[in-house]
Formats: structure tokens, C-alpha cells, sequence
């Protein structure tokens, strides 16, 4: 296997010096990223496993390794793990589903 | 599974452990421990008044746990004998030591097990042992441990290293969750983890694999509900521990390519207040054959505690308390995240 890709693992450890081109705007957002993930009406845990199906929905190399680590190290069971990335499944393949209205709908309008 | 001394594995040998420790450290560029306290303005580890003396039975054990820090198993012979056990007493009649712990191996192997713990009550004082679960359906020698453990009031310690079987089977050895379920079981029904019956059962999790515990309190409300719905099983207190990349943990860290990024990882969640907690600040562990140690990590790294007393027999309280900490890499295992100790995590 070729060792140069575009997904370094290395560089999610890297994350944080997004902030080295445009510190402002990073650190905007790394407050907002802390805050968001701090516990709420949402228990870290439950944001924790959002975030894994999130990432599994957007196809994030860096957030799957992340939020994995995260969730096993809060405790989730394996399946519970998994459930979150069926729901995220759920999601994606339901949201494309349902545009089929749309589509239903203008064969409906096309046709006799 | 045997254990590394049996296999002549070169992981038995402390100096070769740190060797490896200490490559990773230079590789990637990360700061000794010694250094890291410094850097967080916290200089030397220094002792406070001992409150817990942990007795160290042996090396034997009914079962060979992968992350197993004191590379026990079946194969293993050391055991404490009823000597160094009297000089551990007479330290402890003339004390103000209020509480000890015993553990191994597992320390109801002993053959004097029952006889150390009857001489300890006498003394008045608390007792927690630190029992593998298993042991209690390990044969005829050990069925009625649960009422000698209730009679003599002793507060059990065990790990469960999850409230399902796969990973904990992974940690233990196949069959271990169910008989470990079954143990609980035996405990609960003489009241043991019952509120109110003045029996406590504690468990302990570590984490099965390369990641770190998190939020005891969040864990402990899930083992709770997850027991208690499975299996009717209820228990006091859930400690979470780090595991330490020592012994064969660190084999286990080597073999599965975790040994740099776990490193890396207890480097980076470092934390200064988890220093103030640490078990070898208040504890003195004591090993089979009577030696002193700053905690159970050194001792099985055999680093003894540093000045003039080196064994139980010797006891002098004023010159260990006057000691430094033996510390080094392996450290960092207490000192991330929440911090962590053999009562769970210290902040
Ligand atoms: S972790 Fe405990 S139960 Fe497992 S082998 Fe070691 S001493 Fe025995
Ligand atoms: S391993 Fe932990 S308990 Fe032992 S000396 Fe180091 S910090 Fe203290």
C-alpha cells in the first residue's frame, strides 16, 4: 500500500493549528466546539454518539477515529457503537428515499 | 495464556521495560514525567502520612489477565508467608494505619489468607480485598468465602472490566464474564452491594484495549443500570482505572501497535490536580517477601522505596514519610485524565 494519501492519521493531532492562517476564526470555533460538546439538556455520552453517526454521514476519516476512541472510552458497547452509524444510515438513505416524491410527483406531472 | 515469566518473555525485566518506554519518549519527543511535574510547577512527589497499607499476597492467581500489571497466573509460586505477614501485623498494632488492602494475584490463594484477615480485624482494622470474582467458584477450598468475607466485614474490591461479556472476556479470559456474574450473584444474596447492609462491593473497570477511562460517574450509572436490568445484580461503587503500560499491558500495547499513540496519549491528558490524588502518596504497598514500595506499579517494576528502610521488618514511619516518590514514565498512567489510583480516578 502506497504510504501517501490524502488522509494522514497523523494530522488529526494536528487540528488545532488551523488557527496558525486565521487565529481569529479558529478560535471561534474551538470555543463554539467546546461548548458544544460540554454537558447539557444532552449528556456528553449522547453528544459523543451523535457526533459518531454525524461522522459517519459526512465520511469523516478524522471524526469516525475521534469519536470512536470517544465513545469507547465513555462506555458504549460495541453495538451501541454500531446503532449510531445505522441510524446515521437511516438517515441517508431515507433522506434520498423521500426526494422520490419529488420525483414521483413530476412523473405525475409529465405524464397522461 | 501463560504469564511473561513463565514464557521468558524479556518484558520480565523492569530495566528492559523502561528501556522501551524510554525509546518511545526520545522518538517522539515527549517530556519525562519528572520533567512534566516540573513544567506544571509541581516539583518532587513527596509521601503525606500513611493511611493504607497494601499487603501484596503473591503472584498466584487463578486466572492470566492480558493487562495484568503483576504478571500473575496459575504458573506463578512467590507468596507471602506467615512471617512477613506478623511483621506487617506488629507494624500495623503500633499504627494509627487505619486501612488495609490485600491483594495478589489472587490473595485468597494464600494459604493464610483467612488467618491474615481474622489477625487484621482483631487490630480493628478496615479490610478490603481485592477479589478477582472467579475465585469464588474456583472449588471446595473457596464456596463459603462470601460468608468468611461478611463475617469478618471485609470490603470487596472487583474488577469487571465491562457489564458485557465480549470485552470483558477479551481483558480476562474466555468464561470469565459469566462465572464473574455468577460470583455477583452469590455476593448480592448474602447482601453484599445491598443498601443498608453494610456490606460493600465495589467493582472496578479498566478499559479493554488502548483508550482511557472516562467520567466514573457516567460509567458507574450505566454498569448500574445495565447489571441491574440483565442480571438483578447491584454493587456500590465503580471505580475506573488507567491501565499502566507496564508489564502485560505493555506487551499487549506492543503486540496490537498501540504502544506509541497510548503513550502519546497519557502524555497529552497529563493533568496536575490528578498528582495531588495518586495512591502512593498515601499508601505504602508492602510485596510478598516484606519489601516496601511507593505503590503497586513500583513494586512490580521492583523500584523499592528510596532511603534507609526497605522492608516491612525494618518499619520506621518517620523515615518513610520523609521520603521521595520513586517515579518514571509509567507515571503518567496515574496522572491522566481524571487521574487515576486504586480507589478510581483522584480528582
Ligand atoms: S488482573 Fe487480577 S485476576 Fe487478572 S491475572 Fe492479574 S491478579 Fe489475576
Ligand atoms: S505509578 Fe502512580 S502511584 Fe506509583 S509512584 Fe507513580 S504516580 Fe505514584
Amino acid at each position: 500500500m502506497s504510504k501517501e494519501s490524502y488522509y494522514v492519521p497523523d494530522d488529526l493531532k494536528k487540528f488545532g493549528n488551523i488557527g496558525e492562517f486565521q487565529p481569529n476564526l479558529a478560535k471561534k470555533f474551538f470555543d463554539y466546539y467546546g461548548e458544544v460538546f460540554t454537558e447539557g439538556a444532552l449528556t456528553a455520552r449522547e453528544k459523543s454518539l451523535i457526533a459518531l453517526g454525524v461522522s459517519h454521514a459526512i465520511q469523516c476519516p478524522y471524526c469516525i477515529d475521534a469519536y470512536t476512541t470517544d465513545t469507547l472510552e465513555k462506555g458504549v458497547t460495541e453495538a451501541g457503537l454500531m446503532e449510531a452509524v445505522h441510524v446515521a444510515a437511516a438517515i441517508r438513505g431515507g433522506a434520498s428515499l423521500v426526494h422520490s416524491v419529488q420525483l414521483m410527483n413530476k412523473v405525475k406531472e409529465l405524464g397522461m | 495464556m501463560k504469564s511473561l515469566k513463565s514464557r521468558g518473555s524479556e518484558l520480565v525485566s523492569p530495566e528492559r521495560q523502561f528501556q522501551i518506554l524510554k525509546e518511545v519518549f526520545i522518538r517522539k519527543n515527549l517530556p519525562s514525567f519528572s520533567e512534566k511535574l516540573i513544567q506544571s510547577g509541581l516539583s518532587a512527589l513527596t509521601p503525606a502520612p500513611t493511611k493504607i497499607l497494601q499487603m501484596n499476597l503473591g503472584k498466584l492467581c487463578n486466572q492470566t489477565c492480558k493487562h495484568c500489571h503483576v504478571d500473575a497466573g496459575p504458573d506463578r509460586k512467590e507468596s507471602m508467608s506467615r512471617e512477613t505477614m506478623l511483621h506487617c501485623l506488629s507494624v500495623l498494632a503500633a499504627s494509627p494505619i487505619s486501612i488495609v488492602d490485600i491483594t495478589g494475584g489472587a490473595p485468597e490463594m494464600n494459604p493464610d489468607f483467612r488467618w491474615l484477615v481474622v489477625e487484621l480485624r482483631k487490630l480493628d482494622k478496615k479490610v478490603m480485598v481485592r477479589c478477582n470474582l472467579t475465585i469464588l467458584l474456583a472449588g471446595d477450598r473457596y464456596k463459603d468465602l462470601p460468608e468468611f468475607f461478611a463475617k469478618n466485614q471485609l470490603e470487596i474490591v472487583s474488577s469487571l472490566p465491562y457489564f458485557e461479556k465480549r470485552r470483558t472476556d477479551s481483558q480476562r479470559g474466555e468464561g470469565v464474564f459469566d462465572r464473574s456474574i455468577e460470583a455477583l450473584k452469590r455476593l448480592n444474596a448474602i447482601g453484599y452491594g445491598i443498601p443498608d447492609s453494610g456490606l460493600t462491593l465495589n467493582l472496578v473497570y479498566n478499559p479493554a484495549g488502548a483508550f482511557l477511562p472516562a467520567g466514573q460517574a457516567a460509567l458507574e450509572h450505566e454498569f448500574k443500570k445495565s447489571l441491574l436490568k440483565e442480571y438483578g445484580i447491584r454493587f456500590n461503587y465503580l471505580f475506573t482505572i488507567t491501565n499502566m503500560p507496564i508489564s502485560r499491558y505493555l506487551e499487549y500495547l506492543q503486540e496490537s501497535g498501540n504502544l506509541e499513540s497510548y503513550l502519546e496519549k497519557l502524555v497529552n491528558f497529563y493533568n496536575p490536580s490528578a498528582v495531588l490524588g495518586v495512591m502512593c502518596k498515601n499508601t505504602l504497598s508492602i510485596g510478598y517477601d516484606g519489601s516496601i514500595y511507593d505503590c503497586d506499579f513500583n513494586q512490580m517494576l521492583e523500584m523499592n522505596v528510596e532511603g534507609g528502610v526497605q522492608n516491612i521488618r525494618d518499619y520506621d514511619a518517620d523515615v518513610l514519610e520523609a521520603r521521595k516518590i520513586r517515579i518514571n514514565e509509567h507515571c503518567y498512567g496515574c496522572t491522566a485524565g481524571a487521574g487515576s489510583s486504586c480507589g478510581g480516578v483522584t480528582t
